[in-house]
């Protein structure tokens, strides 16, 4: 999708074939061989079981054809040890990563009043400590006292500074980040080990990764699916004695190997960790892989209006002449007032009179004596030849004429009421006194915005916005963003009661919050992202943290977690319509020696069963890392209705998944004929 | 011409009934039909059953397994001392305890797999007392458990999953007597026996020869055993035997209530989940696979037999007649059975053993793939329910979205369930059949050497195991060894499936429904009907494609061609 915000987080995106990783993901693939490692992923613990098994029949009965089947089912164990190791790995080099900047730093501890000098790791929660221009913040905190820059880069890979201060929704610093102005005095909230940078190497390293449901769910599914082989490959050698001879063991194994779902078995953790980790490359930090799983779930959105939805600047967007005043007058009138007002509003203005009409005569710096906005009179301007013009907030204008005896025009109450009816602010400029037109001040909705509301419609999300304003501003908010609903006027208590209103249907609610009073709400929601730059009780309530706090990126949170659904359905597809063609592979190879018309089944026409054998369970083996990066990198998601998304992928992993081994096992068993092997 | 027009026929009065009988169905159900309730009231009050008390799925399974144990020990009993209960005009003696035993499961369990003659081993009494109540009683059983687990779906956050008690009563009063009892007029207008008078003693003046002719109460027997899908006949030679069948109405007939509670059922799934569509998109699954199962066998038999081509002989008749009645041809004949191997009925009107390999597997191959299409009395809907809730979790992640059927999320306890329901059976059938061509008690009893000989015990176990009962024939079975053997494979394959399907329907009965958005995976398309078919075809394809390479298939093989 567009708009896509990129920042050069923590997680510095690395290449799939980054060498770093790749060395480790080699060391771990041996490392993770230990059956004590290999016994929690069932579908593989059958592949080591019947690698040792066939090792077995090899150093006993030795042939060429029981060493190859051996190490190929090695190779198997081994691939898929890779994959997982691959993941591991990726999360691993973003944790190394954050934990350079947890350097040993010491900490000026304020104990009644008089400071001392203590190391960081000594902190408890609730100590105080004070913290000066580069001075390195020791710990997780609140600020009590002061207010200053600091950078967070560290954490957010964010270079511009942030202004941080006490009381508020701005108060909450985090270990790790710096100082760079000021004197800020800090009440520690987290005691060493357990702070916001530990919670963070521990998420992405996956340290303590729990199964998700729906992946629970799956590996019952895998179970049953290697469960129900053992008794069609035990029962098929008695079988095969009645019907004349037995089969070698080491074909048995071959064959159970074959057709227990080792594709997905393989590839099913790793394309959970690489999910979170597609969300900590967008610089999300989820807390568990059940918030990630329940994002693709989500059915209804809660976004807040500024920020989100709109840009949250209101910018000059119409000049509306009144009293038989021109366009073009109200226009000019209301830049000069502008000229010297350097907030964004009157920026918009120059702009916009510059836009419109090429407005450019005078400059800022030309003689001219400005009046600044000030909170009493709630205007600002510019005086010049005896010429007063203002521009200003309707009721201070409406008496600025008044005072001055001029009269206010009748068409002047509908125009603002027009204004402000459509969602926007209304601005009145005048000259001496009298008033000549109105500005129009618009909430510039953010381009694309709708577009991608629709297409969220499309994968059946309702988008809500939230917003303090009143119910007529809104609604044309809302109609203007094309989001499905909106909440006015919107409290914290409001929003919470919407949230559990969503959940008693049955949806799944997804927010983003930062303040304190967020928390109740963020907590509720099934997917509550808080924002880095909030306050640590929001950042606690929540299950993801954006390290960039753009709310926008709650979009892109749904759509990693579709995606990570996605993929893993479209490999277990594909590995379970992978068994129909080593069936054809195998079993004419078993049975030839028992009944030779048997040959008709070798439809791919495998040089010898020896040869077909082989070529099936080195197509096993090989198709495990050559979807790794499809695990890594998520099946793409296009938004559309389910029903084309789901046509798209049943073809491509489910009808590709019959097909593809086909082609595959013969071009492997053309190889091995060519090269003589056999 | 004939045939197809017959075949319009059959297909149009089952649409009729898919729609009325269907919509009837769920009113019975849902306790909204009472014509008996004269008869009905003072049941629940013998039973001392509350009708309006539910039962969770623990309770209803409780119930359920306790009724069947009874029911065994009850049919037992008469069985082996039928020699010295009345209406037993042909004297004949107590039934051994293994064969009693055997047959009682099988009777109880919907199977009707026979290990002996009908004719010339059960009493009157047997036939009507013991086997008869079970074919009514076990259908209805069979019909409850797919409803209780249809509530599962239709509910929300509901701990109970109705009354075993109930629903077994209401589906024999209200479902399965009133057209058994008109029907049984139909049959024996038709020419079916309804008598206790003993057999017939015919001497034939012009030839000078005597003939004994059994008969009894057939006609009452013979609807039943079609409408409950259970297919037990009186006689031996089943839906062959003029009596049991004696015309091409009720040949056609026979065909017709075997196939109306399955085929009707999906109307009434569709009903109760509020969405016909989900019914319809079930039933097209399931006729899709019959209309390719009857295709594929009915293309075999009109192949004609390869031994006979062999020996030089120029067939008369149209195909492969070896084995089938001249009145019925193949179509018919391959009509009948597909249908019975198709609905775990089992009856046959023509030698299973005799049809070409490929027939065979054709037959086989209906019960291989789970007796899904449309299968056995609720037994067709709640397994095919198993392998939809398959096809949801395995597809239904394809759409981004944890996956949901029906409104509810399958989750965790759902797949363990539901693989259960999908393992048991082939568990069953393989490991039995390894077990009997591993041991000489076993590999005795065919009657046949090689491939032919191996689908003899293979098709047996696989019936067994769907609770089909029809029997490929060319297997001494009456010995302790199979009788015990095809009891355990009919009980696991009865239970085994059952326990999953309940415990499936109490987890879903229990869940919140889920808003069907945009987004959700739809399940009344012919995207997941297709998808349907294909996992169910793949997973019987999985599990038996081995056994049937050296069966039926190794024998088309070996005879040179496979049509």
């Amino acid at each position: 999708m567009q708009t896509k915000i990129r920042t050069k987080g923590v997680a510095r995106s690395r290449s799939l074939f980054d060498r770093e990783i790749l060395a480790f993901a080699a060391a771990g693939s041996v490392r993770k061989c230990d059956p004590r490692t290999q016994v929690k992923n069932p579908v593989m613990f059958v592949v080591y079981l019947g690698t040792i098994v066939t090792l077995v029949s090899s150093l006993l009965k030795p042939s060429f054809f029981s060493w190859a089947v051996t190490v190929v089912l090695a190779a198997t164990v081994l691939f898929a040890n890779f994959a997982e190791a691959m993941a591991e790995g990726r999360g691993k080099a973003q944790a190394d990563e954050l934990r350079r900047t947890r350097t040993e730093t010491s900490a000026r501890r304020l104990r009644e009043g008089v400071e001392e000098l203590v190391l960081a790791s000594e902190l408890r929660q609730g100590d105080l400590v004070v913290c000066e221009a580069g001075d390195t913040i020791p710990s997780d905190g609140e600020i009590v006292d002061g207010v200053a820059s600091v950078d967070e880069s560290a954490i957010t890979g964010e270079s511009a500074p942030v202004i941080r201060e006490s009381g508020g929704d701005r108060s909450a610093v985090t270990g790790g980040t710096k100082v760079l102005s000021d004197r800020i005095v800090v009440r520690i909230i987290a005691n060493p080990g357990d702070t916001f940078l530990d919670h963070m190497i521990a998420m992405v390293e996956g340290a303590d990764r729990k199964k998700t449901p729906n992946e629970v769910a799956l590996t019952v599914l895998l179970i049953a699916l290697t469960v129900i082989f053992l008794p069609v490959v035990v029962s098929l050698e008695y079988f095969a004695h009645f019907s004349g001879s037995g089969v070698a063991v080491v074909t048995l194994v071959a064959l159970l190997v074959c057709l227990i779902p080792t594709t997905i078995g393989a590839l099913l953790s790793a394309i959970g960790i690489a999910g979170m980790d597609r969300l900590v490359q967008r610089n999300v930090l989820a807390m568990s892989g059940r918030a990630v799983e329940a994002a693709g779930d989500v059915s209804t959105l809660l976004l807040d209006k500024t920020g989100t939805i709109t840009f949250g600047n209101r910018m000059a967007s119409r000049f509306i002449p009144v009293s038989g005043a021109s366009e073009q007058e109200v226009a000019r009138l209301g830049r000069l007032a502008s000229l010297a007002d350097e907030t964004p509003e009157g920026r918009s203005i120059v702009v916009l009179a510059k836009e419109r009409f090429g407005m450019r005569e005078f400059s800022a710096e030309d003689s001219f004596e400005f009046i600044p906005f000030s909170a009493a009179t709630r205007m600002s301007g510019v005086n010049f030849d005896g010429q007063q013009v203002r521009k200003g907030a309707v009721d201070a204008m409406k008496r600025w004429a008044q005072e001055a005896g001029k009269e206010i025009p009748g068409e002047l109450d509908p125009t603002v009421a027009e204004v402000a009816k459509s969602g926007s602010t209304p601005l009145i400029v005048g000259s001496n006194g009298a008033i000549i037109g109105v500005i129009e001040l618009k909430d510039t909705v953010k381009p694309g915005i709708k577009e991608r509301f629709q297409q969220l419609r499309q994968v059946g999300i309702r988008t809500v916005m939230i917003t303090g304003d009143n119910p007529l501003t809104a609604a044309a908010i809302a109609l203007e963003a094309g989001v499905d609903d909106f909440l006015a006027e919107a409290t914290p208590e409001r929003k919470l009661k919407l949230i559990v209103e969503e959940q008693g249907d049955g949806k799944l609610v997804a927010m983003t919050g930062d303040g304190t009073n967020d928390a109740p709400a963020l907590a509720q929601a099934d997917v509550g992202v808080a924002m880095n730059s909030g306050t640590a009780a929001a950042k606690e309530a929540g299950n993801m943290v954006d390290l960039d706090s753009n709310p926008t990126k709650l979009i892109e949170i749904v759509e990693v977690g579709k995606q990570l659904l996605i993929t893993r359905g479209a490999l277990t597809t594909f590995s379970i319509a992978n068994d129909l063609a080593k069936y054809f592979a195998i079993i004419p190879a078993m049975f030839v020696p028992i009944y030779p018309q048997l040959q008709a089944l070798n439809i791919m026409h495998l040089h010898s069963p020896a040869s077909a054998i082989l070529s099936a369970v080195i197509f096993n083996a090989l198709i495990i890392v050559l979807l790794i990066p499809l695990a890594l990198r998520g099946v793409r998601f296009h938004p559309a209705s389910a029903a084309q998304v789901i046509r798209r992928n049943v073809f491509i992993y489910g009808v590709g998944g019959v097909i593809l081994p086909f082609i595959g096992i013969k071009l492997i068993d053309m190889l091995l004929t060519v090269t003589r092997l056999y | 011409m004939a045939f197809t027009v017959e075949i319009a026929i059959l297909v149009g009065a089952l649409a009729l009934t898919w729609r009325y009988f269907g919509s009837y169905m769920a009113a019975v159900y849902e306790g909204r039909v009472h014509f008996l309730r004269w008869l009905e009231r003072p049941i629940y009050r013998m039973l001392s059953v509350s009708e309006s008390s539910e039962q969770s799925w623990r309770r209803y399974l409780f119930s359920l397994l306790v009724f069947s144990a009874v029911s065994v020990a009850v049919t037992f009993a008469i069985l082996v001392t039928q020699g010295y209960l009345p209406l037993n005009p042909q004297h004949l003696g107590n039934v051994t305890p293994a064969l009693a035993f055997n047959t009682a499961v099988s009777f109880v369990t919907n199977t009707d797999w026979q290990n002996y003659a009908g004719e010339t081993t059960m009493s009157y009494l047997s036939q009507m007392g013991a086997l008869a109540v079970q074919n009514f009683v076990s259908a209805s059983v069979g019909i409850a458990v797919a409803i209780a687990m249809v509530r599962g779906f239709s509910r929300k956050g509901a701990s109970s999953i109705g009354n075993f008690w109930v629903d077994t009563v209401r589906g024999i009063l209200y479902i399965l007597l009133p057209v058994s009892v008109v029907m049984t007029v139909v049959f024996v207008w038709q020419g079916a026996p309804q008598t206790f008078l003993g057999p017939a003693s015919v001497h034939n003046v012009l030839n000078g020869v005597s003939q004994v002719i059994p008969r009894g109460p057939v006609a009452s027997q013979e609807v039943i055993k079609q409408f409950g899908t259970n297919g037990g006949g009186f006689f031996n030679a089943n839906g062959a035997h003029p009596y049991e069948n004696p015309t091409g109405l009720t040949n056609i007939l026979s065909i017709y209530l075997i196939l109306t509670i399955p085929v009707a059922l999906t109307y009434t799934f569709g009903k109760m989940v509020g969405s016909i569509r989900e019914g319809v998109g079930i039933l097209v699954a399931m006729l899709a696979l019959f209309a390719a199962t009857f295709a594929f066998t009915l293309v075999a038999e009109n192949g004609g037999n390869p031994a006979v081509a062999a020996g030089g002989i120029t067939a008369v008749h149209h195909g492969n007649m070896v084995g089938k009645e001249a009145r019925f041809g193949t179509g018919n004949s391959v009509l009948y059975n597909v249908t019975s191997t198709e609905t775990s009925t089992g009856s046959v009107n023509s030698s299973a053993d005799s049809y070409t390999a490929v027939g065979g597997l054709g037959m086989m191959a209906g019960m291989m793939y789970g007796e899904v299409s449309p299968g056995g009395v609720g037994s067709g809907l709640y397994t095919m329910l198993i392998f939809a809730v398959l096809t949801v979790f395995i597809s239904g992640l394809m759409v981004g979205r944890t996956p949901e059927y029906l409104r509810k999320k399958i989750q965790r306890t759902e797949i363990l369930w539901a693989s259960i329901g999908v393992l048991v059976m082939p568990i069953t059938v393989l490991i039995l059949t390894a077990i009997t061509v591993a041991i000489p008690a076993g590999r005795a009893a065919t009657l046949n050497a090689g491939p032919h000989g191996f689908s003899e015990i293979l098709y047996a176990f696989t019936s067994q195991g769907n609770n089909n009962g029809s029997a490929f024939a060319g297997l001494s079975s009456n010995t302790d060894f199979f009788n015990i053997a095809g009891a355990v494979a009919m009980l696991l394959g009865r239970f085994g499936v059952m326990v999953p399907v309940l415990a499936l329907g109490g987890s879903l009965a229990q869940k919140e429904e889920v808003p069907v958005t945009a987004g959700t995976f739809r399940t009344a398309t012919p995207m997941f009907t297709g998808l349907l078919v294909g996992v169910i075809l793949l997973v019987g394809a999985l599990n038996f494609f081995p056994a049937v390479a050296l069966g039926p298939v190794a024998e088309a093989l070996v005879h040179g061609r496979f049509f």
